[in-house]
C-alpha cells in the first residue's frame, strides 16, 4: 500500500508535459527521419539505372547487350560518351558503363575484357553509395555469367582469366570533380572522417556548451542568486553575453576533453587511406576561416536558443530536461549527414536540415572540399541570423517578468519588445 | 525629492492581482517598514522596486526615476536583498564580495567597498571559506554585508533579519541603523513587529494587496491604544 503510494507519487513527479513532449516530438522527428533516408530496400530490390555504351562488335557483343538489357534500366544505350554521361546524370543514373571494341577480343586473347565505369556519385553519405554497390554487384554477376559462358564454350584460355573474364577501370564524378580510378565507395570511406567525426564532434559541442548554459540559469535559480544579478547596475545584455560566453567556453573545454578520447577511438578504426590531396579533396586557409565561422556562429546560435530555454528553468533538475530538445536538434542533423548528402535528401529533408542551426559546420567541411560555397556561406547568413533573434529574444526575456515569474503577457510584452527594438535602434 | 514615490500601483500576475492600487512615499534617509500577512503584496512590492516586475499599472519612482523606463538609473543607486537570497556556492564570502564590488568601482574604491563588506559581515577568517560551507546566519550576514557595503541610496530589505539568532538579528539592526546615519534610505519588511517597531521612522500595513494603514510606530499605536505595533497588526489585519 505504501509502496503504491511512493510509486503514485515519483510517477506523478516525473511524467509532465515537460518530460513527455519532448519524447513525443523527438520519435515523431526520428520517424520522419527514417522516411527520408529509408528506401535502401526499394534501392536494393530495383533495377539500377545506368547507361549502356556498347562498342564491341565481337562474339560477346550479345551477351552483354542481353545482360544488361535484362537486368539494369537503361537511361541511355548509344555511343557517345558525353551525351552518355549527360543523360545518366538529368535522369538520375548510377553509371555510364562503355564496353570498348575489344572487349572480347581481348579476352578471346587471354587479356581481361575491361568495363570502363563512370560513376555518377550524388552524396557521399553512409547510404548514398548503397546505388552504386547495386551497379558493382552486377558487374560481378556480368562477370560470373561471362565465366559461365567461357567454361560452357570450352574457350581455350588461362584458368584465372576464364573465372574472371571482367575487369573495371572506373572513374567518378562527383560534385563536378572527376576522380579517376575511385569508387564511390573509396570516396564515401574516403569522407567518412568528415561523415562521422564532425557531426559528432559539433554534436558533442552544443551539448556540453548548451548544458552548461541552462545548468547555469537552473543553478542561479535553485541558489537565488538571479534576483541579485538582476539588480546589479548592468546591462542585462550583458549578462545573457556573459553567461553565452562563458558556457561557451566551458562547452569547448569539455568537449575538447571528450574528443581526444573520442579521436583515440575512431583512430583505432580503419578508414580509406586514399591521397585527399591527390584529387583536390583539401582545404585551404580561406575554407577554414569559412568552417570556423560557421562553428562559431553555430555555438553562439546554440547557447541563445539553449539561454532562452534555461529561462524556463526553475531548478538544476528541471534544467537537465531542457537540454533534451537541444540534443535532439544535435543529433538529427549528425545522423541525417552520417547517412546522406544534402543534395540527396528530398525537398522537406533539405529544408529541416537547413533550418537547424547545427547542420551548418557539420556540412561545411566536405561542402568546401567540392567548392560548394553557396550552402557554406548561405548557412553561416542564416546561422548570424538566427543567433540576433535568438539573443534579441533572450535579452527581452531578461528585462521581463518572465525571468522570475514563468509568466509573459503575450500581447502587451510583444509590443513592448517592438517598441524597445525601435528606440534600441534610434 | 522623496526616496520613493508609488502612485496607484498595481501588479497583476495574469488575471491575478497581487498588488490592487497602493501608494505612498518614502522619504529620503528614513527607515520605512512595509509589513503585512503572507501574500499580502509585500515581495512584489519590492520586486517592483528593485527593477525586477514591471509594474501593471500605476507609477513608481526611486529618487525621481521611474522604474519602467529608467531602470538602470535605478540599479546604480539601490541595493535589494531577497528574503530568501544566496550567494554563489562556488565563491568564497571575500570572492562573492569582491565580484559584487567590481559592478560599483575599481581599484581602490573596489578595495574599500569590499573592506566595508567584510566589517558588515563579521564573518572573521570564515570569509576566506566556500559559501557552500556557511550557516544560514552566516550566509545572511555575508548579504547584509553585500547589501549595505555599497553604500545604496536605496536598501530595499526583504526580511533582513529572517533565520538569523537573537545576537545576530541585533547586529543586523544595528548595522541597518548605522547605515541610515551615514545617509541611506532604507525601504524593509518583516514579520517580526518588535523589529519593525525597533527599526522604522515610519510604517505602511499591507493587506491583500492594499495599504490599510500607515504612520509612524508612535502614532499607530496611540490610535489603536496598542501596547505595541504587533497589537497594532492583529487589530488592522484581522
Amino acid at each position: 500500500m505504501s509502496l503504491g503510494i511512493i510509486i503514485k507519487k515519483e510517477i506523478k513527479e516525473l511524467l509532465t508535459p515537460g518530460t513527455i513532449l519532448p519524447v513525443v516530438v523527438l520519435s515523431i522527428v526520428f520517424g520522419s527521419m527514417g522516411n527520408m533516408i529509408g528506401g535502401i530496400e526499394e534501392d536494393l530490390g530495383e533495377k539500377p539505372l545506368i547507361g549502356l555504351i556498347n562498342r564491341d562488335t565481337g562474339r560477346y557483343t550479345s551477351f552483354i547487350t542481353l545482360f544488361f538489357n535484362e537486368r539494369a534500366t537503361l537511361v541511355y544505350n548509344g555511343t557517345d560518351n558525353d551525351t552518355g554521361l549527360s543523360q545518366v546524370e538529368e535522369k538520375g543514373g548510377v553509371a555510364l558503363l562503355i564496353i570498348p571494341s575489344n572487349f572480347s577480343a581481348n579476352i578471346l586473347k587471354n587479356t581481361s575484357g575491361v568495363v570502363e565505369v563512370h560513376w555518377v556519385m550524388e552524396g557521399a553519405g553512409i547510404m548514398d553509395s548503397i546505388s552504386s554497390g547495386v551497379v558493382d554487384t552486377l558487374i560481378s554477376d556480368m562477370n560470373y555469367h561471362l565465366s559461365r559462358l567461357l567454361i560452357e564454350e570450352n574457350v581455350q584460355i588461362n584458368s584465372s582469366l576464364i573465372l574472371n573474364p571482367v575487369s573495371k577501370n572506373q572513374t567518378t564524378v562527383f560534385k563536378g570533380k572527376e576522380l579517376p580510378g575511385v569508387s564511390p565507395g573509396a570516396i564515401s570511406s574516403m569522407l567518412s572522417s568528415q561523415s562521422i567525426m564532425v557531426p559528432i564532434v559539433i554534436m558533442m559541442i552544443i551539448i556540453m556548451a548548451g548544458g552548461t548554459v541552462i545548468s547555469s540559469m537552473g543553478l542561479e535559480k535553485e541558489n537565488k542568486t538571479l534576483e541579485t544579478l538582476l539588480t546589479l547596475p548592468v546591462k542585462r545584455a550583458w549578462i545573457v553575453a556573459g553567461k553565452i560566453a562563458g558556457s561557451a567556453i566551458v562547452g569547448l573545454i569539455m568537449a575538447i576533453i571528450y574528443m581526444i578520447g573520442f579521436g583515440y577511438y575512431m583512430q583505432s578504426l580503419t578508414f580509406s587511406e586514399l591521397d585527399m590531396q591527390k584529387y583536390g579533396l583539401t582545404l585551404g586557409w580561406g575554407d577554414y576561416v569559412l568552417v570556423g565561422l560557421s562553428l562559431f556562429m553555430t555555438i553562439l546560435a546554440g547557447l541563445s536558443l539553449c539561454m532562452i530555454l534555461g529561462t524556463f528553468a526553475k531548478n538544476y533538475k528541471s534544467a537537465q530536461t531542457l537540454t533534451f530538445p537541444i540534443t535532439g536538434l544535435a543529433i538529427i542533423p549528425m545522423f541525417l549527414i552520417m547517412f546522406k548528402d544534402f543534395e540527396t535528401l528530398p525537398l522537406i529533408g533539405q529544408i529541416v536540415l537547413f533550418m537547424i542551426p547545427f547542420s551548418h559546420p557539420m556540412m561545411s567541411m566536405r561542402s568546401l572540399m567540392f567548392d560548394d560555397y553557396l550552402l557554406v556561406i548561405g548557412g553561416i547568413v542564416y546561422v548570424a541570423l538566427f543567433t540576433i533573434i535568438a539573443i534579441a529574444i533572450a535579452v527581452y526575456i531578461f528585462k521581463t517578468d518572465r525571468i522570475l515569474t514563468g509568466r509573459m503577457k503575450h500581447k502587451k510584452d510583444l509590443k513592448t519588445f517592438f517598441t524597445r527594438i525601435k528606440a534600441y535602434r534610434r | 525629492m522623496n526616496a520613493i514615490e508609488i502612485t496607484d500601483l498595481v501588479k497583476k500576475y495574469g488575471i491575478f492581482p497581487a498588488v490592487k492600487g497602493i501608494s505612498f512615499q518614502v522619504k529620503q534617509n528614513e527607515i520605512f517598514g512595509l509589513i503585512g500577512p503572507n501574500a499580502a503584496g509585500k515581495t512584489t512590492t519590492l520586486r517592483i522596486l528593485a527593477t525586477l516586475l514591471q509594474p501593471t499599472q500605476g507609477s513608481v519612482t526611486v529618487f525621481g526615476f521611474d522604474v519602467t523606463n529608467e531602470s538602470s538609473r535605478i540599479r546604480e543607486i539601490i541595493s535589494y536583498l531577497p528574503e530568501d537570497a544566496g550567494a554563489y556556492k562556488n565563491l568564497t564570502g571575500l570572492e562573492y564580495l569582491e565580484f559584487i564590488a567590481h559592478f560599483f568601482g575599481q581599484g581602490k574604491k573596489k578595495d574599500a567597498i569590499v573592506k566595508k563588506g567584510e566589517q558588515i559581515a563579521d564573518l572573521n577568517d570564515r570569509i576566506h571559506t566556500k559559501v557552500d560551507t556557511y550557516s544560514k546566519g552566516m550566509m545572511r550576514r555575508l548579504l547584509v554585508g553585500r547589501a549595505l557595503m555599497i553604500d545604496p541610496k536605496l536598501a530595499i530589505l526583504d526580511e533582513p533579519t529572517s533565520g538569523l539568532d537573537v545576537r545576530n538579528a541585533q547586529e543586523i539592526r544595528h548595522i541597518i541603523k548605522h547605515s541610515v546615519s551615514q545617509g541611506a534610505t532604507v525601504l524593509l519588511s518583516s514579520h517580526n513587529m518588535l523589529e519593525v517597531e525597533f527599526l522604522c521612522d515610519r510604517i505602511a500595513l499591507i493587506n491583500n494587496g492594499y495599504i490599510v494603514e500607515g504612520g509612524s510606530p508612535s502614532e499607530l499605536k496611540e490610535k489603536y491604544g496598542a501596547k505595541n505595533i504587533e497589537d497594532v497588526f492583529t487589530q488592522v489585519v484581522k
